[in-house]
């Protein structure tokens, strides 16, 4: 009981997560590219609670002008401008079903509700944080879910049958083990389409992160099977001529689950990673769409660097992530 | 002697594999380094055409890669069409850069994991483990693009150290002790980056290694001798759980790798990375099938000196072959 709340203390807030950078576009105040081109690099927004008078008011923000320097923003102090829930604002569609133009938060006009700040474009960090979260995190699950699918055929194969399938499976895996993977991946996608559409970017890095990984899985998998196949209960189903696919299906596979799980624990972070270390090196998700590697990727320009301390903001979450998630693979 | 020359072998066959397996991705790879001349107005479409069945690129696969083959035998690794060199004099500098940083972190690396890990293993206050659990989860959690951002931010806001390159421009000018000095200040950021990047998977491997030897009777017996606690430490669990750390440094040599080469590209370092990714961008094929190989070399080379070390350290294995 008391391992299965831990595991929950690790679960709810990834679930959370998920969730959030799912329904993006509800819960971003603006959409991934709107640009604010008079708001280049504007810090976050501070939220007031007392105006000038110092009287208590629902939240509200000033609108940020340029100062008298022309380097930076200083609030117009004149017209408090208040943050209100629901608000019409640009029309979306939901999950890509129902259209509205609701979103969680806004701000009266003429002020901008920049809670992140703004990267050099004057687009809301905020909201890229949001999109862009979507891109990595489900980029790493799914990957890791194709990896562990590859991973959990070929590894089954390779212990349940045994001989040369079992050779020429694990000599493969060898190989793909051999490389360090980073390289791999960077070899791999160098032979790859370097401009294309941001759909197709996403499934071709989906599929390469996926594919690349497949062999340590593949390894442990079979590992799991080789010993689970000289079970006495499968081997008396086999006495009572039961099929492979039955064996497989009903006595095998459900043993490797507990592998499955600690796996994917282990390479959800890792390949969110690896979409980040692409996208960050301009091989992965090409602008305007953000991720949160391509985001990072600003921060190699110094005057970025040194600063505007939001445009670290994806980097903070990702520490986030990863700890939520090695939590997970420690407890699993 | 005769298991050397069978790992040798392996990892040659292993090589031949990675090979023809980056070859064949090349094959898939839409267009060529000449696909950006098409475009060019003022060079025909002839003149592409002859550059290309001059280095070959008109052939069938297996053609290109029994004459690339030929190349690396020669030591060329092929031709960089970016660079009009042979790809082996660019690799082999950039090789030589990748492993003295990775090589002095690793060094580093382990001879801060060994006492550290050790010492937490050994210590039965609250407050030590805690630190070290906590110490080395947040360290295992920031990505490696992150700490070299954040160094090159040391380096950028404070202005002590170079941002970049591996020594002085003025570099020949100095005398020996200047030389030194300069290259120390030039090592020092990706040197401390990488070793924080390598550490806390090291030192969790050693604390978990060292803490389950720690509890085998015969230290408790040890003990019971009146040996010291640092001498007990050091001379009689280390050795004993030093097994599985050996066969660590094998294993990490990959994942070593591939954090150099995002630190390379943040801090630029002139290393493999930058390179490999220069490369990518131009399409100069053979210089990423010739980095892609330096780096399985060099994981395949930490691999059979971890075996080396593994076979002086532990009498089994030698009995064993």
């Amino acid at each position: 009981m008391r391992r299965r709340r831990k595991i929950l203390w690790a679960v709810v807030p990834l679930a959370a997560l998920h969730g959030l950078v799912l329904l993006a576009e509800f819960f971003a105040p603006y959409h991934y590219a709107t640009q604010n081109r008079m708001l280049p690099y504007a810090p976050p927004t501070p939220v007031h609670f007392f105006d000038q008078e110092g009287r208590f008011h629902r939240p509200f923000v000033y609108e940020l002008v340029p100062d008298e320097t022309g380097m930076g923003y200083r609030e117009d102090l004149t017209r408090p401008c208040s943050i209100r829930f629901f608000v019409k604002g640009e029309p979306y569609r939901l999950l890509g079903l129902f259209s509205t133009d609701r979103h969680l938060l806004g701000v009266d006009e003429p002020a901008r509700l920049l809670l992140l700040g703004t990267d050099g474009f004057g687009r809301d960090q905020l909201s890229r944080l949001l999109h862009g979260g979507r891109i990595s995190l489900f980029a790493g699950f799914l990957a890791a879910a194709l990896s562990l699918g590859i991973g959990l055929a070929l590894g089954s194969l390779a212990g349940f049958y045994g001989r040369w399938i079992d050779a020429v499976i694990m000599r493969g895996a060898e190989l793909f083990m051999a490389l360090p993977w980073l390289y791999l991946l960077l070899g791999a996608r160098a032979f790859l389409p370097l401009s294309i559409s941001p759909v197709q970017t996403f499934l071709l890095l989906v599929s390469l992160i996926g594919t690349i990984g497949w062999a340590r899985p593949a390894r442990l998998i079979r590992g799991v099977v080789l010993s689970a196949r000289e079970r006495d209960y499968v081997l008396a189903a086999k006495g009572f001529g039961a099929g492979d696919s039955y064996l497989l299906g009903r006595h095998v596979l459900p043993q490797t689950l507990g592998v499955v799980y600690t796996q994917a624990a282990l390479l959800i972070p890792l390949y969110i990673l690896a979409e980040v270390t692409l996208s960050f090196l301009g091989l992965g998700v090409a602008e305007p769409e953000p991720s949160w590697g391509n985001m990072l990727g600003e921060l190699q320009k110094y005057h970025v660097l040194t600063s505007y301390w939001w445009m670290f903001s994806p980097g903070l979450v990702l520490v986030v992530v990863f700890i939520v998630y090695h939590h997970l693979a420690r407890k699993l | 002697m005769r298991w050397i020359a069978r790992r040798l072998l392996h990892g040659l066959l292993l090589l031949l594999g990675v090979s023809v397996l980056t070859f064949a991705f090349t094959e898939i790879a839409p267009g060529d380094y000449f696909d950006e001349m098409r475009l060019d107005p003022r060079i025909s479409a002839e003149t592409v055409e002859a550059l290309r069945s001059r280095y070959g690129l008109d052939r069938p696969l297996h053609e290109r890669y029994l004459r690339w083959l030929g190349s690396v035998l020669r030591g060329e690794f092929g031709h960089s069409f970016a660079y009009h060199t042979s790809v082996g004099s660019l690799l082999w500098v950039r090789a030589r850069n990748t492993l003295l940083l990775t090589g002095l972190a690793t060094g580093l690396a382990w001879l801060i994991a060994v006492p550290l890990g050790a010492w937490a293993a050994a210590s039965k206050r609250r407050w030590v483990r805690a630190l070290f659990g906590g110490g080395t989860s947040l360290l295992l959690a920031i990505p490696d693009i992150l700490l070299a951002l954040l160094f090159l931010l040391l380096a950028v806001r404070t202005g002590w150290f170079p941002v970049g390159g591996m020594a002085s421009l003025d570099y020949p000018s100095f005398d020996a002790w200047g030389k030194v000095k300069d290259l120390v200040h030039h090592f020092a950021l990706p040197v401390t980056a990488m070793t924080l990047a390598t550490l806390p998977v090291l030192v969790r491997h050693v604390h978990a290694s060292m803490s389950e030897v720690l509890r085998s009777p015969f230290l408790l017996s040890a003990r019971g001798f009146g040996i010291p606690p640092r001498r007990l430490l050091f001379r009689y669990a280390l050795p004993v759980a030093a097994n599985p750390l050996i066969s660590l440094f094998g294993h990490s040599v990959g994942s070593l790798l591939s954090a150099s080469l995002l630190i390379e590209v943040v801090l630029s370092w002139p290393g493999i990375g930058p390179l490999l990714l220069e490369s990518i961008l131009a399409r100069d094929v053979h210089v990423v099938i010739g980095a892609v190989l330096m780096s399985t070399v060099l994981l395949i080379v930490g691999n059979l000196l971890a075996d080396v070390l593994l076979y002086a350290a532990d009498p089994r294995i030698r009995v064993e072959s």
